[in-house]
């Protein structure tokens, strides 16, 4: 975090929305801090950009209030919130040009035309598009495009940027590289920006916060990190990144540990401190654990705190990693293991049983 | 050598091709060569001159029924636009749903003859007609207003009613074609509701108006049977006597000379509201 008392910029309180029968949003409650990089993450229909674009002011909650900068939104039109979108088609006006899009904000506030063109010239330059103002919107790429949509929303000086699956249309390389660039302009410009998306690895590598969200509620909200170390559910666990789900139950407390049977892996006791607030360690029926926290131990030097055996039924190369699939015994799905290919590290064909490294630490708890 | 692509394409358009010639390029060539003849009572002279444009361009009757066309078609069609605009864009922005069923109303006026429906506004606007008897009925005239029928303004009334659908259609799709969040950006941006119209929605919906305008204009300029049944005698536009010149005068090469006249300010006011549009309507592509 940026500052070290988070000051908060929006604030939403027991937001629902439903459209006829249908509940797309069932009680909202979350408080966005100035300068933060917050991500609404959720499958399709989960009910992210309804919220956003409630933020936005293109929706009115059901109930619920939305507070921006201190004020209460409600019955606040779009245009007179202090918020800008980037919206997920960009939305650029196809009748005008590059320039006269970016400005188009500027000339509704009756800026003087001169003031316009330079306010122009700079958010063109802090997007890399500078000198492409008098480009028609036809003649740019989709990268351009997205560009410019985010130089228009920008050059209006929000509180807030609000971004509705901005990368989704870009094709890979090119989202990559907009992923940093987007997070590099937002800590250099301090202004709030909230990321709709329903890609997981965008979420992580650019937010400072994200708020998961299944069918119209907020399963999780933390920073990336915890997220994706301790999930409090399989659903969060499994929607972030790859997770091995194991049954598992406790066999009680010794001396403030807690004891853990784990049929695929073996017994373990686990810290106290690693046991989530509210589990009831007698509902406690799987855990996880994530595949590059498995390893396969190719040799007698390598260490782990404890070892289970398995047997690799095959292996997916990726160049820097090796996925492999290892059957446990006593477990019917494969655990998926991911071992990174340092020197002199060879591949283990399907077929061979190798020694799985595992520990504590890496456990989380479900039930 | 025609590639297999473009044979194929030929073959498709050649009876549109044919016909078209036929039935449009074979009359205007005809007409184009009349007008350079002159009548001489039964026979036809068919030295060259341009003795009927001449007369054409010169004499005050035709260059006032040619402005009163045009000013009756334009009143039309600006009317009909400006009347259309407003139901395309309920239609469009408004109705959810049974978008349909609300096309098809559209097209409910054009179960009728075109002929009958003229003969509906002489019904009632006529002396003793449906509007008269009402308003006799309710006590606010005591004698039957004589203004409504045999006129102008009846000629711009009915045709107005009788253009609307092809006005309403062209603006309908062009609406329609309006990504909405163009709008929503525009709004987020800062505009009211009448800003963002005039700054996005009229000019994304020109091609459409523009459409509507010369579907309108074009035709009615040329209009000779509604003239005749509710325009009476101020009513008379330039097709009339182009009817007459080709009937009962027995001067076709005039009548041609005052067709092709005709049908090149029609052209070139066309083209001028085909450029302005495109103008207004910016780079849309």
């Amino acid at each position: 975090m940026t500052s070290p008392l988070p000051k908060p910029i929006i604030d939403l309180k027991g937001i629902t929305k439903s459209f006829g029968t249908f509940q797309a949003l069932k009680g909202i409650d979350a408080t966005i801090n100035e300068g933060e990089f917050f991500s609404l993450l959720g499958p399709s229909g989960c009910g992210k950009t309804t919220l956003l674009r409630m933020i936005a002011g293109f929706e009115m909650p059901s109930s619920g209030t939305i507070m921006i900068g201190g004020k209460n939104m409600a019955g606040v039109p779009a245009n007179r919130r202090p918020t800008n979108m980037v919206f997920q088609s960009y939305a650029i006006f196809p009748h005008l040009t590059v320039a006269e899009n970016v400005g188009y904000g500027l000339k509704t506030r009756k800026l003087p035309k001169a003031e316009i063109a330079r306010e122009v010239e700079q958010a063109l330059n802090m997007v890399d598009l500078g000198g492409l103002g008098a480009r028609a919107a036809h003649e740019l790429s989709g990268g351009q495009r997205q560009r410019v949509a985010l130089a228009r929303a920008l050059v209006m000086k929000p509180k807030v940027v609000l971004l509705d699956e901005p990368l989704s249309a870009l094709d890979k390389k090119l989202r990559d590289q907009m992923q940093v660039e987007l997070r590099q302009l937002q800590q250099k410009l301090g202004i709030t920006f909230i990321l709709v998306t329903h890609d997981q690895e965008e979420a992580l590598t650019m937010s400072d916060r994200i708020a998961v969200m299944f069918e119209g509620r907020i399963a999780q909200l933390a920073t990336p990190e915890q997220l994706y170390r301790r999930p409090v559910d399989r659903r969060v666990a499994s929607f972030i990144g790859v997770m091995n789900f194991l049954d598992a139950r406790a066999t009680g407390p010794i001396n403030g540990h807690l004891a853990l049977d784990i049929p695929a892996l073996g017994s373990i006791a686990l810290p106290s401190a690693q046991i989530p607030e509210g589990l009831d360690p007698g509902r406690l029926n799987s855990i996880g654990i994530r595949p590059e926290m498995l390893t396969i131990l190719f040799d007698g030097n390598e260490h782990a705190e404890q070892v289970a055996r398995g047997e690799v039924t095959g292996t997916a190369y990726y160049g820097d990693m090796t996925y492999y699939s290892v059957r446990l015994p006593g477990h019917a799905e494969d655990v998926t293991i991911s071992m990174r290919n340092t020197a002199g590290r060879s591949i283990v064909p399907a077929g061979s049983t190798v020694p799985v490294g595992w520990g504590a630490d890496s456990i989380v708890l479900f039930q | 050598m025609l590639t297999g692509e473009r044979r194929q394409g030929l073959a498709l358009i050649s009876p549109t091709l044919l016909y078209s010639l036929l039935m449009l390029a074979a009359p205007l060539i005809m007409v184009l060569t009349f007008s350079f003849w002159t009548q001489n009572y039964l026979e036809l002279d068919t030295t060259l001159t341009l003795d009927n444009y001449r007369e054409a361009w010169s004499k005050p009757i035709y260059s006032t029924l040619i402005f009163r066309s045009l000013k009756i078609s334009l009143i039309v069609t600006l009317v009909t636009v400006v009347l259309a605009f407003p139901i395309a864009y309920y239609l469009s922005f408004h109705v959810k749903q049974r978008k349909a069923l609300w096309l098809f109303l559209i097209t409910v006026p054009f179960w009728t003859s075109y002929l009958l429906r003229v003969f509906l506004w002489k019904v009632i606007l006529g002396y003793n007609g449906v509007l008269n008897t009402a308003l006799k009925g309710l006590g606010i005239i005591e004698e039957p207003l004589t203004f409504l029928l045999y006129n102008a303004n009846a000629v711009v009334l009915t045709l107005a009613h009788a253009w609307a659908p092809f006005a309403i259609l062209p603006i309908f799709v062009a609406l329609e074609k309006i990504d909405r969040s163009l709008l929503e950006a525009a709004e987020d941006l800062g505009d009211g509701p009448v800003r963002r119209f005039f700054r996005i929605t009229l000019p994304l919906a020109m091609p459409g108006v523009v459409a509507s305008t010369l579907i309108v204009l074009i035709p009615t300029i040329g209009d000779f049977i509604t003239p005749k049944l509710v325009g009476g005698t101020d009513g008379l536009m330039i097709a009339n006597m182009i009817q007459i010149q080709f009937g009962k005068a027995n001067n076709a090469p005039l009548g041609a000379a005052l067709a092709l006249s005709s049908m090149l300010i029609v052209a070139s006011i066309s083209a001028v509201i085909f450029l302005l549009g495109k103008r207004f309507g910016g780079k849309v592509q």
